[in-house]
C-alpha cells in the first residue's frame, strides 16, 4: 500500500490545519475513501482522522426550531432517532434505503455528502477519467454507462452522484456548516456539489483544509412532515444504488398544495432539486395530472448521456409516484423496505 | 465440547440407519466459531506474500514492467517476470487431455485477457507486494480486443469437457416444416463468474523435492497430478491438505494459474509463500461461465403436442483454449419430439477460458429452453403445466433408453398442489396484489445427470470396535463431510460418534471431483463398498472360528449391526466386532471400496435428477422492478442422504436460479475487454431482501440402477427449472417477453412501451 502520514487531531482548529496541507484527506468512516485508496483510485499522502474529535457527534435542535446533525453522526443513528425521523421523516426513509445496515452503522452524515461517484470508470484506475485525473478524458462516454446521468453532466463527466441522503436533504433546504482555516461558514446543500462542466475533480466547494461540521435543516422544512416519501428504484431489493430516486415533500391544506419541495437522485451529477417542478405543483390540488406535469417539468433539461435514456421514463414516473405517495400522506411507521416500490403503497397511487 | 450437539451418542444408541437422518454438519461449530482453518489461514515459519500483477489490457503484449522500481520498494523480495521465471516441466499451454487447461504462468510476454497475470512480487508483507505489484505500472503494445458473440465463428469438436457438439434423432427438418404451428425464438445469457466466497489461494511450502500444499480444491487427485505435470516431481512428494472449502461452484475443480504461480514462487525464493487472489482478480484467470446466444426452433401440432425441437448455441469460449458451454444439450432428455436437432458453434474472444460453473450447460440450456417452451405453451393456448405434462418425455428422447428412475410428474404435481398453480389463469397481466402490483407465475423443469466419477475409500474397524473411514473428499460448504460420514457409520455397521471419518487431504484415498453433482454418489460408493469388504473380512475370520457364537453361519448370511455381527437368521445370535477382533489377536483388520459408475445399467439407462420449481413474482407497473415473492422446488433425485443439507443445496441452486434471472452479469468495456464491475457490490448477487422464504418438497424416488446406494446428485439442479420459472413468472405479470438475462428493469419499461 501507498505509504501515508495519518494525523489524529484533538480539535477541529488542528484538523483544519493539519488537512491545508496538499495531498490531504479527511477520513470518517472511511466506507467510500479507504475501498479508493486500496483500488489505487486515489493516493492521499496524509489521512486526517476526525473520528476522535469531540461535538461533532450531536442531534440537536437549535432554538429556532430548526435541527443540527453532527458531521460525524452515524447514518443508522440519524435515522433511528425518533425526534428526528418524526420531524424529517424522509431523511430518514432515504437513509434506510442506501447502502446496508453495516454500512449505515459505520458511515458519517459528513462522509455521505463526501462521498464520490461510483462511475466504474472512476474505479478503474486504468480507464481515462476526469474526474479522477483532470484531462485524461472520460471513458465512461462511449463506454457502459446505462447507470450514468441525465442531468447536469459535461462532455467532461457523466458519472452520477451516489447519495440517497442528500436528496431529502436538497429538496428540505439543508444548510452545510464548514469550517476552515478562516473561520466558519455555510452553505446551502445544493450549492455544496458543483456541477462537473470541465473540471469534474472539483466536487465540492470546499477549500483546501475546509471541513463540514454539521447539516442544518431549517425550521421551516419540519412543516412539510405530514406528507413526505422518498422512492428510490434499483435492480435488486436492496444494498444497490438507485437508478432513479426522488424525495418529495408537500405542504398541503385544505387540499391544496401550497408550497412543495422535489429532489432527485441517481440521474445527475449532483443532488437535483427541482424547483421548475415545485412551482408547478404550488397552488394545486394533489392530483394524478399535476404530478406527471410536474414529473415532465423535472426531466425537461434531460438528455442520455449514452445508452441510459431510460432513465428520463423511468425518473418521470418515480416522480410522478413520489409525489402520490407524499400526497397521500407519511406513513406511521417506516415501511419494513423503506423508500422500495415494495414498501406498502397506499391506495389509488399505482397504474392500473 | 463436542463437535456436533445432535449426533446420537453411545448411550443413546439409535437404531436403523444413520442414512436419511437430517444430521447437522460436522464442521458447523468449527465454522461459526472461526476455528475451521481455510487455505489461506496458514502461516508457517518464514512465510513470504506474493500478489500477482494482471493485465489491464485485453490483446497485446506487455512491453515494459518497472521492475526495479517495484524491487526498491522496502519489503519486496522479489519480482518474477517470463524473463526470470524458473523452467516449468510441462509447458503451460500443454494440453494432454480435455481436462487439461492451459494456464497463464508467465510463459510470454503476450496478453489473453483483461486480468491475466503478467508478473509476481513476492515480499515480506502482503501491502508490501501490493504496493511492488502497483509500482510495476505496466505498458503495453494493445490490439483491439473481442469480447462479445458478434463476429466470426466456429464450429467445435467437442463442447463441455468432451461432449459431442451436434446430437440429433429423427429427422428435424421434416418434422419442422411440417408442424402445424412453429416457434423461433433467441435468449441470451451473459458471462458469469463463480465468486465463490473464498478467493483462490494457496500457501506452498518446498523441503527439496518435496511439496507441501494448503490450497481449496475441489479435486485433489487431479490437482495433484498437475502439479507433479508442472513441476516435474513424483505425485507422491506432493501432499495437499483442503480440509474446507468456502465454495468452489467448478472454479476450484483445476488449480488455476495463480495458485501456481504461488507453487513456483516458494520455490524460486526458497521459502513458503502465501498467494491470495483479491475479488477483483477472480475475473479473469480462474474459469466463468461463458456468455451464450441460444436460438430455439419448436414445432408442434395443432393440440400442442412438440413435433421438432432444434437447440443451437452460439457460445464464447477464449483465444487460446477449448471450453464451449454445452447449453444446447439441456434438450436432449427434458421434452419428447419425433425431431430433435442440437448444435453448438463457438466464438473465440479476448477473456479467460470459461470452464465448469454450477450446471455448466445445463443452467444456461435450461433457461433458454424452459422459456421458449413457455412461450410455446401460450401459443397452444395451454397452461405451461398441462404443456410440460402433455411433451412429458416417456423415454430419454435424444437416445431412446429408459430412464432408470423418474418421479418427475410427482414433482410436478406435489410442487403445483403445494403452489396452488391450479388458480393460474392462461392470459398474462392477469393478476394483481392488493395495492395493484402485477403478479405473475411461472413454472420451470429442473434437470441434471446422475454422473459418477472414481473413487476410493479405505475403512479399518478396531479392536476395540471402533471404526474408522478414510476418503480424501472435499467438502466446499455442502455438508459432504457429514453426508458421507453418515454413509461410512451405515457402511461399518457403528454409530457415527464409533466411526472416525477422515476427509480433506491428499494423503488418503482419491476421493475423485466434487463436481458433477456426483461427489456424494462416488465417494459414497467407494465408501460403502469399503464397508462391504471389511465387513467381509471380519465375517470371514467369525464363521471359521470355533469360539464364534457365528461358527459356520456362512450359509445363512451373517450382517452388521450396532457394531456386531449377527446371524441373518436370527439377529439374537453374533458377537461384538471387537470379540472377534480380540480372539484372532488383531489390532485392527481393513478393507478397501471403489467407488465407480456401473458401465452396464448406465448403457441400457437414462441417468437423471428432475424436478419442478414454480415462481411467484411481483413487478411495479410503473417502475418494472422485480421481486420473487415465492419460490417452491419439487425434485427427485434417488435416495436422499441427509435431507438438511439436501433442502439446503436446493435452496443454494434456487437462489442461484434467482441470480441468473435477475442479477447475475459481467460486464466487459467492449473497447478495453475489462469487465468494468469486477466487485461483490456491481456483480450483483441476491441479498437476503431478493430471497423469498422458498420451499423445497423432497420426493421420493427409488433408483435400482443408478449405483447401490440409490443415490443421483443434488449440488446443482437447484439451478435449472429455477431461472425459466421466474422468467415466465415475469411475463405472466407483465406480458413482456424478455430474452435476455438478467432480466432488468429497463428491460421492462421498453418492453411496456412495445406492448
Amino acid at each position: 500500500m501507498n505509504l501515508f502520514e495519518y494525523v489524529r487531531p484533538s480539535s477541529i482548529a488542528e484538523a483544519v490545519a493539519a488537512a491545508g496541507e496538499p495531498g490531504s484527506a479527511y477520513l470518517g468512516a472511511g466506507t467510500n475513501l479507504l475501498d479508493l485508496m486500496k483500488g489505487g483510485v486515489t493516493r492521499p499522502s496524509r489521512l486526517v482522522d476526525l473520528t476522535h474529535l469531540p461535538d461533532l457527534n450531536g442531534i440537536e435542535t437549535l432554538p429556532d426550531g430548526s435541527a443540527r446533525i453532527g458531521a460525524l453522526v452515524k447514518n443508522s443513528a440519524l435515522a433511528h432517532d425518533p425526534d428526528f425521523a418524526k420531524r424529517f421523516p424522509v431523511v430518514a426513509e432515504a437513509l434506510l434505503a442506501g447502502a446496508s445496515a453495516q454500512l449505515r452503522n459505520a458511515a458519517t452524515v459528513g462522509g455521505n455528502l463526501m462521498q464520490r461517484t461510483r462511475c466504474s470508470y472512476f474505479n478503474d484506475p486504468a480507464s481515462a477519467c476526469n474526474k479522477r485525473e483532470p484531462g485524461t478524458g472520460c471513458d465512461a462516454l462511449g463506454g457502459e454507462n446505462r447507470s450514468h446521468a441525465v442531468l447536469g453532466w459535461s462532455d467532461h463527466c457523466i458519472a452520477v452522484h451516489p447519495s440517497d441522503f442528500c436528496v431529502p436533504l436538497a429538496a428540505l433546504g439543508a444548510i452545510v456548516e464548514i469550517a476552515g482555516a478562516g473561520g466558519q461558514r455555510e452553505v446551502p446543500l445544493t450549492d455544496f456539489h458543483r456541477l462537473p462542466g470541465d473540471t469534474p475533480d472539483r466536487e465540492t466547494v470546499l477549500e483546501a483544509g475546509e471541513m463540514i461540521v454539521a447539516v442544518r435543516l431549517p425550521a421551516d422544512a419540519a412543516a412539510f412532515a405530514d406528507h413526505q416519501r422518498y422512492l428510490k428504484v434499483r435492480e435488486r431489493t436492496s444494498y444497490a444504488f438507485a437508478l432513479a430516486s426522488a424525495a418529495a415533500a408537500l405542504k398541503i391544506e385544505n387540499g391544496t398544495i401550497v408550497e412543495a419541495r422535489l429532489a432527485l437522485g441517481g440521474v445527475a451529477t449532483k443532488p437535483w432539486r427541482a424547483k421548475a417542478a415545485e412551482a408547478l405543483l404550488a397552488g394545486a390540488a394533489p392530483g394524478k395530472q399535476v404530478f406527471e406535469k410536474a414529473a415532465e417539468a423535472a426531466f425537461a433539461e434531460a438528455r442520455p448521456s449514452g445508452d441510459n435514456g431510460y432513465k428520463i421514463e423511468l425518473g418521470k414516473r418515480v416522480v410522478a409516484r413520489v409525489l402520490a405517495m407524499a400526497a397521500a400522506g407519511t406513513p406511521d411507521r417506516m415501511p419494513a423496505l423503506p423508500a422500495s416500490p415494495f414498501a406498502p403503497i397506499p391506495e389509488g397511487v399505482v397504474n392500473v | 465440547m463436542s463437535e456436533i450437539a445432535s449426533l446420537p451418542t453411545g448411550s443413546r444408541q439409535r437404531q436403523g440407519s444413520n442414512i436419511g437422518q437430517p444430521m447437522t454438519r460436522r464442521e458447523g461449530v468449527l465454522k461459526v466459531t472461526g476455528q475451521a482453518t481455510y487455505a489461506a489461514d496458514n502461516n508457517p515459519e518464514g512465510l513470504l506474500y506474493a500478489v500477482v500483477a494482471t493485465a489491464t489490457i485485453a490483446r497485446g503484449r506487455v512491453t515494459h514492467l518497472d521492475v526495479e522500481a517495484a524491487k526498491a520498494h522496502p519489503g519486496v523480495v522479489e519480482v518474477l517476470t517470463p524473463q526470470n521465471r524458473p523452467p516449468l516441466a510441462l509447458d503451460p499451454d500443454a494440453k494432454l487431455h480435455g481436462f487439461m487447461f492451459r494456464l497463464d504462468l508467465l510463459q510470454n510476454d503476450g496478453v489473453r485477457y483483461a486480468g491475466q497475470p503478467i508478473a509476481l512480487v513476492v515480499a515480506r508483507t502482503l501491502e508490501a507486494a501490493n504496493e511492488g505489484a502497483a509500482l510495476l505500472a505496466p505498458q503495453y503494445e494493445v490490439e483491439a480486443p473481442r469480447v462479445d458473440l458478434d463476429g466470426e465463428n466456429f464450429v467445435p469438436e467437442v463442447v463441455g469437457p468432451g461432449a459431442p457438439a451436434r446430437a440429433e434423432t429423427g429427422d428435424f427438418d421434416a418434422e419442422y416444416a411440417g408442424s402445424a404451428k412453429t416457434l423461433e425464438a433467441t435468449y441470451e445469457t451473459p458471462p458469469q463468474y463463480h465468486n465463490a466466497m473464498e478467493p483462490h489461494s494457496i500457501v506452498a511450502a518446498w523441503d527439496g523435492d518435496r511439496l507441501s500444499i494448503d490450497m481449496p480444491t475441489q479435486g485433489m487427485a487431479m490437482a495433484i497430478d498437475r502439479v507433479a505435470g508442472l513441476f516435474g516431481i513424483p505425485a507422491e512428494n506432493i501432499h495437499i491438505r483442503s480440509p474446507f472449502l468456502g465454495g468452489g461452484f467448478g472454479s476450484k475443480g483445476m488449480p488455476a494459474g495463480p495458485q501456481m504461480l504461488g507453487i513456483i514462487a516458494a520455490k524460486h525464493v526458497g521459502a513458503p509463500v502465501k498467494l491470495v487472489l483479491s475479488r477483483q482478480q477472480m475475473y479473469g484467470p480462474v474459469g466463468h461461465r461463458g456468455q451464450t446466444r441460444q436460438t430455439l426452433r419448436l414445432g408442434m401440432s395443432d393440440d400442442g403436442r412438440l413435433t421438432a425441437i432444434e437447440h443451437h448455441t452460439l457460445a464464447s469460449t477464449s483465444r487460446f483454449d477449448d471450453f464451449v458451454e454445452p447449453a444446447s444439450n439441456a434438450s436432449h432428455t427434458l421434452y419428447a419430439a419425433p425431431g430433435i436437432r442440437t448444435t453448438h458453434e463457438g466464438a473465440r474472444i479476448d477473456i479467460g477460458t470459461p470452464m465448469f460453473m454450477r450446471a455448466p450447460g445445463e443452467a444456461s440450456g435450461s433457461a433458454a429452453l424452459e422459456g421458449a417452451i413457455d412461450e410455446a405453451a401460450f401459443a397452444a393456448r395451454m397452461d405451461p403445466l398441462d404443456f410440460r405434462l402433455l411433451n412429458y418425455a416417456e423415454v430419454e428422447p435424444i437416445s431412446g433408453k429408459p430412464f432408470s428412475s423418474k418421479a418427475l410428474r410427482e414433482c410436478y404435481a406435489k410442487g403445483a398442489e403445494r403452489f396452488g398453480w391450479a388458480k393460474r389463469p392462461l392470459e398474462p397481466r392477469s393478476m394483481r396484489d392488493a395495492e395493484g402490483r402485477l403478479v405473475g407465475w411461472g413454472v420451470g423443469t429442473a434437470m441434471f445427470p446422475a454422473i459418477m466419477f472414481q473413487a476410493a475409500a479405505r475403512a479399518v474397524i478396531r479392536a476395540d470396535g471402533s471404526g474408522l473411514m478414510e476418503t480424501g473428499a472435499h467438502d466446499m460448504g455442502q455438508g459432504a463431510w457429514t453426508a458421507l460420514h453418515q454413509i461410512a457409520a451405515d457402511g461399518l455397521g457403528l454409530s457415527m460418534d464409533e466411526t472416525e471419518f477422515r476427509a480433506g487431504s491428499s494423503d488418503l484415498p482419491d476421493a475423485g471431483i466434487a463436481g458433477g453433482s456426483g461427489h456424494t454418489a462416488t465417494a459414497g460408493m467407494a465408501l460403502h463398498r469399503a464397508g462391504e469388504d471389511v465387513i467381509a473380512k471380519l465375517t470371514e475370520l467369525a464363521v471359521n472360528d470355533e469360539n464364534s457364537p457365528l461358527y459356520g453361519a456362512g450359509n445363512v448370511g451373517v450382517v452388521a449391526r450396532n457394531g456386531r455381527l449377527v446371524r441373518q437368521d436370527d439377529e439374537s445370535r453374533g458377537e461384538p466386532y471387537a470379540a472377534i477382533l480380540q480372539r484372532a489377536g488383531l489390532a485392527e483388520i481393513e478393507g478397501k471400496g471403489q467407488g465407480v459408475p456401473d458401465a452396464g445399467p448406465r448403457e441400457k439407462y437414462a441417468m437423471d435428477a428432475h424436478g419442478a420449481v414454480f415462481a411467484e413474482v411481483t413487478v411495479d407497473p410503473d417502475l418494472g422492478q422485480i421481486r420473487v415473492t415465492r419460490l417452491i422446488g419439487a425434485f427427485a433425485a434417488g435416495r436422499v442422504i441427509n435431507p438438511r443439507m439436501v433442502e439446503s443445496q436446493y435452496y443454494g441452486g434456487m437462489i442461484w436460479g434467482i441470480s441468473f434471472a435477475l442479477h447475475e452479469e459481467a460486464v466487459h468495456d467492449k473497447r478495453s475487454g475489462r469487465i468494468m464491475n469486477a466487485n461483490l457490490a456491481e456483480y450483483r448477487v441476491p441479498v437476503n431482501a431478493d430471497v423469498p422464504s422458498l420451499e423445497t418438497i423432497l420426493v421420493h424416488e427409488d433408483d435400482p440402477y443408478v449405483n447401490a446406494l440409490g443415490i443421483k446428485g443434488v449440488g446443482e439442479i437447484g439451478v435449472t427449472g429455477t431461472v425459466g420459472a421466474i422468467a415466465g413468472a415475469i411475463w405472466h405479470a407483465t406480458g413482456v417477453r424478455v430474452r435476455r438475462f438478467p432480466i432488468n428493469v429497463a428491460d421492462l419499461l421498453e418492453g411496456a412501451a412495445a406492448r
